[in-house]
């Protein structure tokens, strides 16, 4: 590192020839290893965390290995623990959320991007920004206290008259479940999927729209098959920011999913979620088998998360690249 | 106008609408929901809110003065230990460091940033609570402070690169160190876009619940100290919204509606801060 790091570009050749002599008395190695600590820190305590996650669930891992996955029994006293409904329970919670919230947000998107006057965009944009700031413990607050008797009073037995017949809406509406938290979790998303898309969306270059319209496309069909095949791939990274921000959120999902560790194919029916279950158990776990089980669960969130993030954040800068590339060309 | 034209126009100003409808449905759901917060809180808040511990269950009134003084504890914490790493990073980062370490200090960043809350809160549990076998202010503070890192680290070193180079050229052609360049000409530059990734940070921070759940875990009276489990805004309205009595749902209500102003405010003003032009664009 030494060599490699103490010049800048634009620090010229001066400060490279300077002996490390003359350095160390105005200072500069000082700084230089003082900040270097502190940047080391960031790499440390990732990797700790890592270390932790899995040091931490070594007994279950031992103990149950794959069955870990294969199983749903959670008993705390009889000490066996299996992580399908957990599992189950997120997946279900946040596919519910990415169907409501991805054609809600997308197409506000696109208005926001392609129709709206740029004053009116970004007026919107920075409450919507605002919105994305909202901490999920309020609208935790907001899901038990309105959505949860209006999905009970009004939403399910609606459902349920007119998609009765299907078995994701059929059983007792208790106002909290996989339904709700799903609804819940799409309002908490929205904000995300809204600011990303239209952030690709506004990044395609003039160009692409204006060659569309003057070969006689009408305004919707340059807006859907040029300009948003074009940010496809950038769509694509919100909607994984989304889904990885809808995997790990854990108050709003703990407060109005029931918190029942059941598989049930009625989406009405109450459930858990990974992060509601670590949550709501973890301060009170007894046994040491218990706790790790429930560190154990956490390494599973980090990991999905963790895939999720890193295919958004390729499939983002893709994008902006090709935006880039074909602005200069 | 032929059939084929005309239905085509109709498709056009139809789907067009229809994400009208979308971006209003969206931005309006958002706000009703956000307004019936301003008005159950506003009708719930009180002076006692503000200045009383909990009334022990069953009693009508008290306030979360122990949880409002938790929160800011807390909030301490994490910015004495978050910032000053994401600080001195994000200077390294920008000033002196090489490509590979570089990017394995950003790597770690974003990872970091995009961890659930929950995990940190795991990972806080793991190392600040169980070898020592007792809940804490400082393992919430931790938490909340590993939360800070990532994102004063990244705007930190954006708003450093961003200072012009010839600002730094001019600095060492005067003869300063390449610290005396930082810290009194690149720094001062930046310090705009500096003071607004730390608000964000610490905005983002202030209503995380799920890392303190288990690392402050609670407390229904004073903490002294910060070695005792504290009392905290975000989880006493979780516990308050959960609890069967009317009276502690008003207050989760109260709550809800301070933190909603607390959080909105620091972003505003930090974006106001950014709005006024950050001072390198000037010179």
């Amino acid at each position: 590192m030494a060599t490699s790091s103490t010049t800048l570009p634009s620090a010229g050749p001066a400060a490279g020839s300077r002996s490390f002599l003359s350095r160390l008395r105005d200072g500069d190695e000082v700084a230089r290893l003082i900040t270097f600590l502190f940047a080391a820190t960031v790499v440390l305590m990732t990797l700790l965390l890592v270390f932790e996650l899995w040091q931490g669930s070594v007994l279950p891992r031992h103990k149950f290995g794959l069955a870990f996955f294969r199983t749903s029994t959670w008993d705390p006293v009889e000490e066996q623990f299996g992580a399908i409904p957990f599992i189950y329970g997120t997946l279900v919670t946040a596919s519910v959320a990415l169907l409501i919230a991805v054609p809600l947000g997308i197409g506000a998107a696109i208005f926001l991007a392609e129709l709206a006057p740029p004053r009116i965009s970004d007026t919107l944009e920075f409450f919507i920004d605002l919105l994305a700031a909202v901490p999920s413990v309020i609208y935790g607050i907001l899901g038990v206290f309105i959505v949860v008797p209006l999905m009970r009073q009004y939403i399910d037995p609606a459902l349920k008259s007119v998609l009765g017949f299907l078995p994701l809406f059929q059983g007792p509406a208790y106002g909290v479940g996989f339904l709700t938290a799903g609804i819940v979790l799409a309002i908490m998303v929205i904000p995300f999927i809204i600011s990303v898309s239209r952030e690709v969306l506004l990044s395609v270059p003039r160009d692409q729209r204006e060659a569309a319209l003057a070969l006689g496309a009408t305004r919707w069909e340059s807006t859907w098959k040029v300009v948003v095949p074009f940010a496809r791939s950038g769509i694509l990274g919100s909607i994984f920011l989304a889904l990885a921000r809808a995997l790990g959120e854990t108050m709003a999902v703990a407060m109005v999913i029931g918190n029942d560790p059941k598989i049930s194919a009625s989406l009405f029916a109450p459930g858990y979620s990974i992060a509601a279950v670590i949550a709501n158990e973890l301060a009170e776990a007894t046994s040491e088998l218990h706790t790790q089980s429930l560190i154990e669960l956490g390494l599973v969130l980090f990991l999905l998360t963790f895939i999720l993030n890193g295919l958004a954040r390729v499939l983002i800068v893709v994008t902006s690249q090709r935006g880039a590339g074909s602005a200069t060309a | 106008m032929n059939s084929r034209l005309r239905w085509r126009k109709f498709v056009s100003g139809f789907m067009l609408t229809l994400t009208g409808v979308c971006a209003v449905v969206s931005v309006l759901a958002l706000f009703l929901i956000l307004g019936y917060l301003v008005v159950r809180g506003g009708a719930s808040i009180n002076w006692a809110f503000f200045t009383r511990l909990p009334a022990p269950v069953g009693e009508i009134g008290g306030g979360m003065a122990n949880a409002i003084v938790g929160s800011g504890k807390l909030l301490l914490l994490a910015t004495l230990f978050g910032v000053p790493i994401g600080f001195l990073g994000a200077i390294y980062l920008a000033e002196f460091s090489g490509h590979k370490m570089a990017f394995l200090v950003r790597y770690s960043a974003d990872l970091l940033n995009g961890v659930p809350s929950i995990v940190i809160g795991v990972f806080a549990y793991t190392v600040a609570v169980l070898p020592f076998k007792q809940f804490s202010t400082l393992a919430g503070g931790f938490a909340l402070g590993l939360m800070m890192i990532p994102i004063t680290l990244r705007s930190t070193e954006d708003f450093l690169r961003s200072v012009p180079n010839n600002l730094r050229e001019g600095a060492m052609a005067l003869g300063a160190s390449k610290w005396k360049m930082i810290a009194t000409v690149i720094v001062p530059a930046a310090y705009r876009g500096i003071l607004t990734a730390v608000l964000l940070a610490f905005a983002r921070v202030a209503g995380e619940t799920a890392p303190l759940i288990f690392t402050a875990l609670g407390n229904t009276f004073w903490s002294p100290g910060w070695t005792q489990p504290t009392s905290s805004l975000p989880v006493t309205i979780y516990n308050y919204a959960l609890s069967p009595y009317e009276d502690w749902h008003r207050q989760a209500w109260a709550g809800g509606l301070v933190l909603l102003v607390l959080i909105l405010l620091i972003n505003i003003i930090a974006r106001g801060i950014l709005a006024r032009g950050i001072s390198v664009s000037r010179s």
